[in-house]
């Protein structure tokens, strides 16, 4: 057996799994119409290529990548666009963005460009990285990163990690992915080995998934006898079920016993990060043409009659999926909490219109009458919270701070480097919204930087406009002074010549500038 | 004899100092870049001074009160008093009230816009762009929101407007827990 | 705010907390029940008739401040604290006493060192050792009177006898307190050592029993095992208890070693006096200790160094009290400077 390591703290949950995994994956029917955000990722905005009325085809280009870290659009099903308006997305904000509405025709005609590839083995390395990052492929795992931006490392790669611990409760969707396409990740991680070429893959699952190892551990040995050698740098970790064993960095050192750097990404100790999900996304994309346009979703709850993991189209309304799922009978979001993501990192729909969008691993339909408000104590400073910090931070000093928005004392505790895990918050014993404080100093420190940047701005321009007020004040008091000395001299002289002749008028013309510059 | 010491040692100290005064002379005043840092750059002049850097050579030199910067807010009150080791005081309702609420940005009607660039030549920071008979426009990543450019300096009625900037995921803020009064 | 926005701005994680401060409290005293019982059986029935003083008069001052301050009164009344304190002071005192040096030990230790600084969480100084400090400066004399170990005493007293001495001062005929009581190891090692005998020759006393204490050894095991459950519940870290202990018994060790006939053996360090008792239970106190790893050792340090230090050249027999005080000053200092590294902090790129 290979050596783990053990990352600082992190909690023992209950995972709540059995809820959703037991059915396979089901496809619910279109809905009426697909709302896709054009910012689904990380990065700039994709760019819109289509106008109200025309006619779109599943995998159609509809929105492209506007730069190196963005991700284009490709429309999930054929149909008309009706509009191009903001609508309301999956973000505690409850502000609406940029959206392209189709109208769906229920033919789910596929594009004319969709096609297999004919042999994607032999597509160079360039060709490859270009069409993973054209079919609009992102970290499926939560962070949405455009993927193809991670694959032409600066430095030698060791390992590759295939993250599929899904360490979150509830969500069962990586897992439900391992059973049903066991080889098409393991094709789909070959394909990123020929990219990244690191020395051994490791796929990380959680102990608590021990029938998505072995389907993938038997897809490896299937592979292996059908003559692909390369399967051989693959194996199958199974990994502590410990939360947050699933972020990245965690993931990492449980693996590797290497620490990321700080603020750092971790290609800098050797190591690639992408999800399961990411990972078949790529098999797609290159063996069977086709871009991201659909996904895993976990639709899960106490009372949500079919909970199961559904292949749900990009930019369906969640109302669509508690539809179908029976998780809506009496009235979604009056009767219903949604959380899009696990209960630990997720975060709280503002109502059910929402689409899915490509970082929605899951929907956790929670009754509101389960939903107890707690009155916070005085942290008792137990450390508690320190000592399940997988960040090695102290969750106490920075709610302290926190809560008098000292900036430079959160800069001091290192409050970037929190992951909003929510460990800290499960372990206090006083019930105090930690991560709500972090979440609140971080956007207000943001804020604050972003005012500073902006009152330097202001105080150059005051000074540039001011230089130049100066400057112009200047020439005109020389050109005044020029211009005295100049009449000066011509009196003197028509004095002169008065003197001389004495017959002379000049008209002196005043010749007032009065022009205005920008 | 020790007099004759003393007043050698005197002496003494006093080229020293008078050495190191010309020496190390710190050009310009410090202090009034730390307070000129700690005001909003808003350049409206409700302080009664010609924009922020004026009002910060006015309280370095106490002749102005810290409490004039609406735009700062208490808040600016309390850094001002801070580093000047004064009492924090309440603004002063004479230099306006310190607005609640999004940031608020000048709007151009383009259509009521007669092009007499009085709004273009007072704007502290030139975030007015326009010619004399065309029609002006404010360049919105500039605007500091000092409403200078409102009438009565706009000759036409609304043609200028306040308007507060649009929220966006970028610039969105959780709410205070602690507002929610679930913290003790 | 609509009513969605409210609910958005609820934020993860949705998983509620698995504990409380009750609980935590709770179990700091089912961690301190058999040393309690084991100091009930060996020194009489004062302890506990401390502890129920101190107790109800602690939580009726809670009340009463907390009714003042306008906090919620449920959610603090039962949240452990007030008891923990009282218990805690109570063992600090002698078992022996009147009853109103507890109620008004209690007093201090609610009403001043706690509410008077911002109630639960926000008190500087720990509650307990402040209140005994006030005491121990405002009534030596009674301090100063600890009951001896029962099977060192003539005729103990019954529970009626002693709650008689706590409430009317008075004791069964002809039977003078001075019967009662006995100087502690401590007290008895410092007056001896003032009267220019060898440690070696004191320490063979009776009331040294056979690790440091008559009574006391046995009461504080019982602390010691009480502890070592706290930790094994993960209710405090291993780093104070661990620094107090090993620097007391490191430093006297070392002292002991150098001249054993001016030094007591760490035996009667640790056992002989509220040591135990301190590394678990007082200097734990989550409110006033370090709250880093790093910051907690020194913290823990700080007070094994200086209860020895007070013990051996300070005017008091022992010295938990004060140096717990005094070490709780530099916990601003510690907690600021012992940050610990972030994870993958770019310092230690080089350990990689």
């Amino acid at each position: 057996m290979n050596k783990l390591w053990r990352f600082n703290g992190g909690v023992k949950l209950s995972g709540f799994k059995s809820l959703s995994n037991a059915a396979g994956v089901k496809r619910p029917p279109l809905p009426k119409r697909l709302y896709l955000p054009l910012q689904q990722h990380i990065g700039a905005p994709a760019e819109a290529l289509v106008e109200v009325g025309d006619k779109v085809y599943k995998g159609q280009l509809i929105a492209a990548s506007s730069s190196f870290i963005s991700a284009p659009v490709h429309a999930s099903s054929s149909g008309t666009v009706v509009e191009l308006k903001k609508h309301i997305i999956a973000h505690p904000s409850g502000i609406a963005e940029d959206c392209i509405v189709i109208e769906t025709d229920g033919k789910d005609e596929w594009h004319s460009s969709i096609s297999a590839l004919s042999n994607p083995d032999a597509l160079d390395l360039d060709e490859l990285r270009s069409r993973i990052s054209e079919a609009g492929v992102v970290g499926l795992g939560g962070a949405v990163f455009p993927s193809g931006a991670k694959l032409k490392p600066t430095r030698s790669i060791d390992t590759l990690v295939i993250n599929g611990a899904e360490c979150e409760p509830y969500i069962t969707c990586d897992d439900r992915l391992m059973r049903t396409r066991p080889r098409e990740i393991i094709r789909g991680l070959l394909l990123l080995r020929r990219l990244v070429n690191p020395t051994e893959c490791i796929i990380a699952v959680e102990d608590n998934k021990p029938e998505a190892v072995q389907h993938l551990r038997r897809a490896i040995d299937e592979l292996k006898s059908e003559g692909i050698g390369s399967v051989s740098t693959v194996r199958v970790v199974a990994v502590p079920t410990l939360f947050p064993a699933g972020g990245e960095k965690q993931l990492i050192k449980v693996l590797t016993g290497k620490a990321v750097p700080q603020r750092g990404l971790p290609y800098e100790v050797g190591v690639v990060c992408l999800n399961v999900g990411t990972t078949a996304a790529v098999y797609d994309a290159i063996y069977e043409g086709k871009p991201l346009i659909s996904r895993l979703v976990t639709i899960t709850g106490p009372n949500v009659k079919h909970a199961a993991n559904y292949e749900v189209p990009i930019g369906t309304p969640v109302q669509h999926m508690l539809d179908i799922a029976g998780a809506d009978d009496t009235g979604g979001g009056e009767q219903n909490r949604l959380i899009m993501g696990g209960p630990m990192m997720g975060h709280v729909l503002p109502n059910a219109q929402v689409p899915v969008v490509k970082a929605t691993n899951c929907i956790l339909v929670e009754p509101k009458a389960d939903v107890v408000p707690t009155t916070a104590m005085p942290c008792i400073r137990c450390g508690s919270c320190a000592d399940v910090c997988p960040m090695h931070l102290l969750p106490q000093q920075l709610y302290w701070h926190a809560r008098g928005k000292a900036f430079d004392k959160l800069d001091h505790h290192n409050l970037a480097d929190c992951i909003e895990c929510g460990c800290c918050a499960v372990a206090c014993p006083s019930k105090i919204p930690l991560v709500h404080y972090f979440r609140f100093a971080k956007t207000e420190k943001k804020e604050f930087d972003a005012k500073a940047i902006f009152a330097d701005q202001s105080r150059v321009r005051m000074q540039i406009r001011e230089a130049r007020i100066a400057q112009r004040e200047r020439e005109l008091e020389e050109r005044k002074a020029k211009r005295k000395a100049d009449r000066l001299k011509k009196k003197k002289a028509k004095a002169a010549a008065a003197a001389a002749s004495a017959n002379a008028s000049v008209d002196d013309q005043d010749q007032a500038s009065n022009g205005v510059s920008v | 004899m020790s007099v004759l010491l003393l007043t050698a040692l005197a002496l003494a100290f006093g080229v020293f100092l008078g050495f190191v005064a010309i020496k190390f002379r710190v050009e310009g005043d410090p202090i009034v870049e730390k307070i000129d840092t700690l005001l909003p750059q808003t350049q409206c002049g409700q302080c009664g001074y010609p924009g922020c850097r004026p009002y910060a050579e006015a309280i370095a030199s106490e002749e102005a009160e810290i409490n004039q910067c609406p735009p700062g807010g208490e808040a600016g009150v309390q850094a001002l008093a801070e580093l000047l080791g004064k009492e924090p005081m309440p603004l002063n309702p004479d230099n306006g009230v310190a607005e609640e609420g999004p940031a608020m940005l000048a709007l151009i009607d383009e259509e009521t816009c007669i092009g007499c660039t009085k709004c273009v030549q007072i704007c502290p920071v030139d975030a007015i762009s326009g010619a004399p008979g065309f029609m002006h426009t404010v360049l919105d990543v500039y605007c500091t929101g000092c409403e200078l450019c409102l009438p009565p300096l706009c000759p036409v009625d609304d043609c200028i407007i306040m308007v507060p900037v649009e929220a966006n995921i970028r610039t969105w803020k959780w709410s205070n827990p602690e507002a929610v009064g679930a913290v003790l | 705010m609509s009513d969605n926005a409210s609910t958005s701005q609820a934020t993860s994680p949705f998983v509620p907390s698995s504990t409380s401060v009750g609980a935590v409290m709770r179990k700091v005293i089912y961690a301190l029940i058999p040393g309690v019982v084991l100091y009930m059986i060996l020194f009489g029935w004062g302890i506990v008739i401390n502890i129920i003083l101190a107790s109800v008069s602690a939580l009726l001052f809670e009340a009463i401040m907390l009714m003042v301050r306008g906090r919620p009164l449920r959610m603090f009344l039962f949240d452990g604290s007030a008891v923990v304190t009282a218990i805690l002071l109570t063992l600090a005192l002698p078992p022996m006493l009147s009853w109103w040096i507890p109620v008004l030990g209690s007093f201090f230790a609610i009403v001043v060192a706690k509410h008077l600084y911002g109630g639960l969480g926000y008190n500087p100084f720990n509650p307990a050792m402040m209140a005994y400090a006030i005491l121990l400066v405002s009534f030596p004399l009674q301090l100063s009177l600890w009951a001896g170990p029962l099977d060192l005493i003539a005729q103990p007293l019954t529970f009626v006898e002693t709650l008689n001495y706590s409430l009317f001062h008075q004791l069964p005929g002809a039977m003078a307190f001075d019967s009662l009581t006995a100087a502690t190891p401590l007290d008895y090692l410092r007056t001896q050592v003032g009267l220019g005998q060898t440690v070696e020759a004191i320490t063979r006393a009776p009331i040294f029993g056979l690790l440091g204490g008559q009574g006391m050894e046995w009461v504080n095991s019982a602390f010691l095992l009480g502890g070592l459950w706290l930790l094994y519940m993960r209710i405090i870290s291993w780093h104070i208890p661990v620094a107090v202990l090993a620097s007391i018994g490191s430093i006297s060790g070392l002292a002991y070693f150098l001249d054993p006939a001016v030094f007591a053996n760490p035996s009667v360090h640790l056992w002989g006096g509220a040591s135990i008792l301190c590394a678990f239970f007082i200097a734990t106190d989550p409110i006033t200790a370090s709250t880093t790893p790093l910051g907690r050792i020194i913290y823990g340090l700080g007070i094994g160094g200086l209860t020895f230090a007070i013990r051996t050249w300070g005017g008091y027999p022992d010295g938990v009290a004060f140096a717990v005080l005094l070490m709780g000053l530099v916990v601003p200092l510690l907690d600021h400077y012992t940050v610990p590294k972030v994870f993958g902090a770019r310092t230690d790129r080089g350990n990689q």
